[in-house]
C-alpha cells in the first residue's frame, strides 16, 4: 500500500511538472501504407530543418523546437487521433499534409485555438482569413494550382484556349476534386472542354482511363494524383504513348519517385512546383549539423528532392512564424494563440530566404487578416529523364477567377457554420 | 463498323487481360482455401513482401539495414554487389518457403481444429505482422522493379487492327506477359496436382483431412507445400503488378481485387479463379465505358463487387465451387 501511494505520488508530481520549455511542432506524418512514399521525404525534411535549428542556433529565439511525430497512415480518422493525442502538449502549429485530415481539423483547431498550417492542399476557400480565421493554406491553393496551369498552357497557345480538349485525371477524393470548380470556370471563360476522368483510391488500376484518354485524345491532361495514382497515369502514359509534354500534374504529382520507375520514358512529363528546385546552402548545413551528426529523422538519402524541400520549406515558413510571435509578444515561450497571431502578420520577403540559406524558395508574400493564402504563385517543372528542371518563374495565378470562387465558398462555410467575419473591423 | 462497337472490342480485350491479373491474385487464395480451409487474408501482404524481397536481393539492399543501423549506429544500406534477375527471384521463392515453414510452425500447426473464423482472424494477425516486417526489413519508399517483363503498347496489334478496322487496339506488353505467365502457371499447378505424389497429398487434404491422416499423409508437411505455392503465386502476382507501379506499399491493397473474383469463381477452384477473373475484368471494364462517364466514372473497384453479388444470389459457392450440402 505505501508503494502505491509513493507510486501515486511521484506520478502526480510528475503529472503536474511544468511542460518543457519548448517550442511543439506536431508532424501528423505518414511514414506507413499506400501513401507512405510521397509522406517520409516531407517528414524528414520537416523534422530535419527543425533539428538544424536547434542544432545550428540553438532553437529559434534560444528556445529549443521539438517535432512530435504521429503515425496517420494518411487515414482521416488516425489524422483526428492523432490531434487528439498531441494537441496537450503545447503544440504551436498542425501540419496534416492530407486534405480529409484538414477538413475534420478545422473546426476543431478553431474551437481549441490552435493555427492549422495546409501548404496547398485542403480546403481552399480558407484562403479567406475573415472566415477561417485558423487555418492558413500560404504560399498557394489547389484553385491557385488549376488557374497556374491554364494560365500556363494559354502562354504556351498564344493566349487561346479555344476549342481545346482538357482532361482532368483526378483522384476519387476531397482533394482530387478540388480544382473541378475552378477548372469548370476557367473551362467557361475560355472556351477549352473539360473531360473529368475519376480514378479510384488507391490508382493502382487505371487502365479504362487511359484508354478513354487514348480514344478522345485530349489536348493536355491534367492530373490531380497522390501516391501509386501518380507513378501509375505516368506508366499509362508512356504505354499508350501520349504526348508526356502534354502531360501536367500539379504539385503532388511531381515527385522524383513518381517518375523514377519510368525513368527516360518519363522525359518531357511536366508539373508544379510552389517551391524552387535546385542546391541550395541549407541543404549543406542539413547535411553538416543533422545528417552527419545522426540526427536525421530518415536516412538522409531523400535530401534536396521535391518533398524533402517541400518538407523543409513548411518547417522554415513555421520557424519564421515562431520566431515573429516571440518578437510580438515578447516572450520566447509562445503559446498557439500568439503563434495564429504571427501567422497572419507573416512577411516572406527574399532577405528572410536568404538569410535561411534558401534563396528564392518560394515567391515572395504577406499574410494578412483577409488573405491566408499568400499570392498562389507556383513554378512548372519538367523531368528531363534523370531529374525535375526548373521551366518557368514564378507564375500568377488568376485571381479575378479564383478570389469569387473562395469568397463564395467561404460565405457558405460562414453560413453553415454561423460564424461572423473576424476582420469586419479592420 | 460503329465506333462504339470497336471500342467497345478494345475495352472487352483490356478487361479480359486486367482479370488474367486479378486471376493471379485470387489463384494464391484458392491453393492455401482448397488444402486447408484457412481463408488467407494475408495473401495481397505476401504479394507485397515477396516484391520487396525481389527487389530488395535484386539490389543488395541489406535486410533490416534501418534497425541495425539504429541499433548499433551503423551506416549500412548496401552490400555492394547486385544479384541478377532470375538469382534474385530463386532466392526470393527460397525466402517464401521459409516463410511457409515458419507460419506453419509458429501459426497454424497450433490451431489445427480451431474454427475457421479462428484461422481467418489468425492470417489477419499475419497480414499486420508481415506488414510491419516488411517495412522493417526492407523499408517504405518505392522501389523501382526491372526483370525485364516487356512494356508498353503491342505494335503489332496496333497495326493490324488499324488496317482491319481502322483504329488501332491498345493493348499492353506486359499484359500479355502476365497472361502467358498465368497460363503457364495454372497449367503448372494443374499438373503438379495430378501428375505428382505431392500434388495427390494436396488434393487428398483437400477432399478429406482425416482420411488423408488415416493413409499417412502428413498434414504439416502438406500446408507447409501449399503456403509455399501461394508464396510463389504471390510473388508472381507483385512482380506483374510491381512492374507497373514500382513496388510499393499499394500492392498488399490488390488483395481487394481478388474478393470479388473468388466470390465469383469459388473459393475452391483454380479454372474458377481464371475464369471469375476475367468475368470480373470484362464487367468492370464494360460497364466503367458504357455506364461509368454518367455517373461520375470510377466505378472498377465497386462494380466487381455488385457483379460478385448478383452471382452469389444465383450460385452461393461460386461458379465452380464445390456445392455444400448439409443434412440435418
Amino acid at each position: 500500500m505505501k508503494k502505491l501511494t509513493i507510486l501515486a505520488l511521484t506520478s502526480a508530481m510528475v503529472a503536474g511538472t511544468p511542460a518543457m520549455a519548448d517550442l511543439v511542432f506536431p508532424s501528423l506524418s505518414y511514414r506507413t501504407g499506400p501513401y507512405a512514399a510521397g509522406g517520409i521525404p516531407f517528414a524528414d525534411g520537416y523534422a530535419d530543418y527543425m533539428t538544424l535549428l536547434n542544432q545550428r542556433d540553438g532553437g529559434i529565439g534560444g528556445v529549443e523546437t521539438r517535432v512530435v511525430e504521429c503515425e496517420t497512415a494518411y487515414n482521416t480518422e488516425r489524422g483526428v487521433e492523432c490531434y487528439e493525442s498531441t494537441r496537450g502538449e503545447g503544440a504551436l502549429v498542425y501540419q496534416p499534409l492530407s486534405t480529409g485530415i484538414t477538413y475534420q481539423l478545422i473546426p476543431r483547431t478553431t474551437v481549441d485555438g490552435i493555427p492549422l498550417h495546409t501548404m496547398g492542399y485542403g480546403r481552399t476557400s480558407a484562403a479567406n482569413g475573415n472566415i477561417f480565421s485558423h487555418t492558413f493554406n500560404y504560399p498557394a491553393n489547389y484553385w491557385d494550382a488549376a488557374s497556374v496551369i491554364i494560365n500556363q498552357l494559354l502562354e504556351e497557345n498564344d493566349g487561346s484556349l479555344e476549342g481545346q480538349t482538357i482532361a482532368l485525371l483526378y483522384h476519387n477524393s476531397a482533394y482530387g476534386r478540388e480544382p473541378i470548380r475552378t477548372l469548370q470556370t476557367l473551362a467557361e471563360q475560355e472556351g477549352f472542354t473539360l473531360t473529368e476522368i475519376a480514378v479510384d483510391h488507391p490508382g493502382q488500376e487505371q487502365g479504362n482511363q487511359w484508354l478513354q484518354i487514348r480514344r478522345e485524345r485530349p489536348d493536355y491532361v491534367v492530373m490531380w494524383g497522390w501516391g501509386v495514382m501518380n507513378q501509375v497515369a505516368v506508366q499509362e502514359a508512356i504505354n499508350t504513348r501520349y504526348p508526356m509534354e502534354n502531360f501536367i500534374g500539379n504539385w503532388w504529382s511531381g515527385s522524383d519517385h513518381d517518375v523514377e520507375q519510368a525513368g527516360a520514358d518519363a522525359a518531357g512529363y511536366r508539373s508544379l512546383n510552389m517551391n524552387r528546385l535546385g542546391d541550395m546552402p541549407v541543404f549543406a548545413e542539413i547535411q553538416e549539423h543533422v545528417i552527419d551528426a545522426g540526427l536525421a529523422a530518415g536516412d538522409g538519402s531523400n535530401l534536396g528532392n521535391v518533398l524533402y524541400t517541400r518538407g523543409m520549406y513548411a518547417a522554415f515558413l513555421a520557424a519564421e512564424a515562431a520566431a515573429l510571435a516571440q518578437e510580438m509578444s515578447g516572450e520566447s515561450e509562445i503559446t498557439p494563440a500568439h503563434m495564429r497571431d504571427a501567422m497572419e502578420a507573416l512577411v516572406i520577403d527574399a532577405e528572410t530566404m536568404e538569410a535561411a540559406g534558401m534563396p528564392g524558395i518560394g515567391p515572395e508574400f504577406a499574410v494578412s487578416c483577409e488573405d491566408h493564402g499568400g499570392t498562389g504563385m507556383a513554378i512548372m517543372q519538367q523531368w528531363d529523364g534523370e531529374q525535375w528542371v526548373t521551366l518557368t518563374d514564378f507564375i500568377a495565378p488568376d485571381d479575378s477567377v479564383t478570389q469569387p470562387l473562395v469568397l463564395e465558398d467561404s460565405a457558405q462555410y460562414a453560413e453553415e457554420n454561423g460564424i461572423e467575419p473576424q476582420c469586419a473591423e479592420s | 463498323m460503329p465506333d462504339q462497337l470497336i471500342f467497345a472490342m478494345e475495352v472487352i480485350l483490356n478487361g479480359l487481360l486486367n482479370g488474367v491479373m486479378y486471376s493471379l491474385v485470387a489463384l494464391g487464395f484458392v491453393l492455401i482455401f482448397k488444402a486447408s480451409g484457412i481463408f488467407n487474408y494475408a495473401q495481397g501482404v505476401m504479394a507485397l513482401f515477396a516484391a520487396m524481397t525481389l527487389v530488395g536481393i535484386q539490389q543488395g539492399r541489406v535486410p533490416f539495414g534501418h534497425l541495425i543501423n539504429a541499433i548499433f549506429g551503423t551506416d549500412i544500406h548496401y552490400f555492394g554487389w547486385e544479384v541478377p534477375a532470375l538469382a534474385a527471384i530463386l532466392m526470393t521463392v527460397l525466402i517464401m518457403i521459409a516463410f511457409a515453414y515458419l507460419v506453419q510452425r509458429f501459426v497454424f500447426k497450433h490451431l489445427v481444429g480451431q474454427e475457421p473464423i479462428i484461422l481467418f482472424m489468425a492470417t489477419i494477425g499475419l497480414a499486420y505482422f508481415l506488414e510491419g516486417v516488411s517495412d522493417l526489413m526492407w523499408g517504405s519508399e518505392i522501389r523501382n522493379l526491372d526483370v525485364g517483363l516487356p512494356q508498353g503498347i503491342n505494335d503489332w496489334i496496333d497495326v493490324t487492327t488499324f488496317e482491319a478496322l481502322g483504329y488501332g487496339f491498345f493493348i499492353d506488353n506486359l499484359d500479355i506477359a502476365a497472361a502467358i505467365i498465368a497460363a503457364i502457371l495454372v497449367m503448372s499447378l494443374i499438373a503438379y496436382s495430378q501428375y505428382t505424389k505431392n500434388g495427390r497429398a494436396m488434393r487428398a487434404v483437400a477432399d478429406d483431412h482425416q482420411a488423408a491422416l488415416s493413409v499417412g499423409i502428413s498434414l504439416n508437411y502438406v500446408w507447409i507445400l501449399v503456403w509455399s505455392l501461394a508464396g510463389m503465386v504471390a510473388l508472381v502476382a507483385g512482380v506483374m503488378w510491381g512492374s507497373k507501379s514500382g513496388v510499393q506499399f499499394s500492392l498488399s491493397l490488390i488483395a481487394l481485387k481478388a474478393l470479388p473474383v473468388l466470390m465469383l469463381g469459388g473459393f475452391t477452384s483454380i479454372p474458377g479463379a481464371i475464369v471469375g477473373g476475367l468475368i470480373i475484368g470484362v464487367g468492370e471494364a464494360l460497364f466503367e465505358f458504357a455506364i461509368g462517364p454518367m455517373i461520375g466514372g470510377a466505378t472498377e473497384n465497386w462494380f466487381a463487387y455488385v457483379l460478385a453479388l448478383v452471382f452469389l444470389v444465383f450460385r452461393p459457392q461460386g461458379l465452380f465451387g464445390e456445392k455444400i450440402i448439409e443434412r440435418v
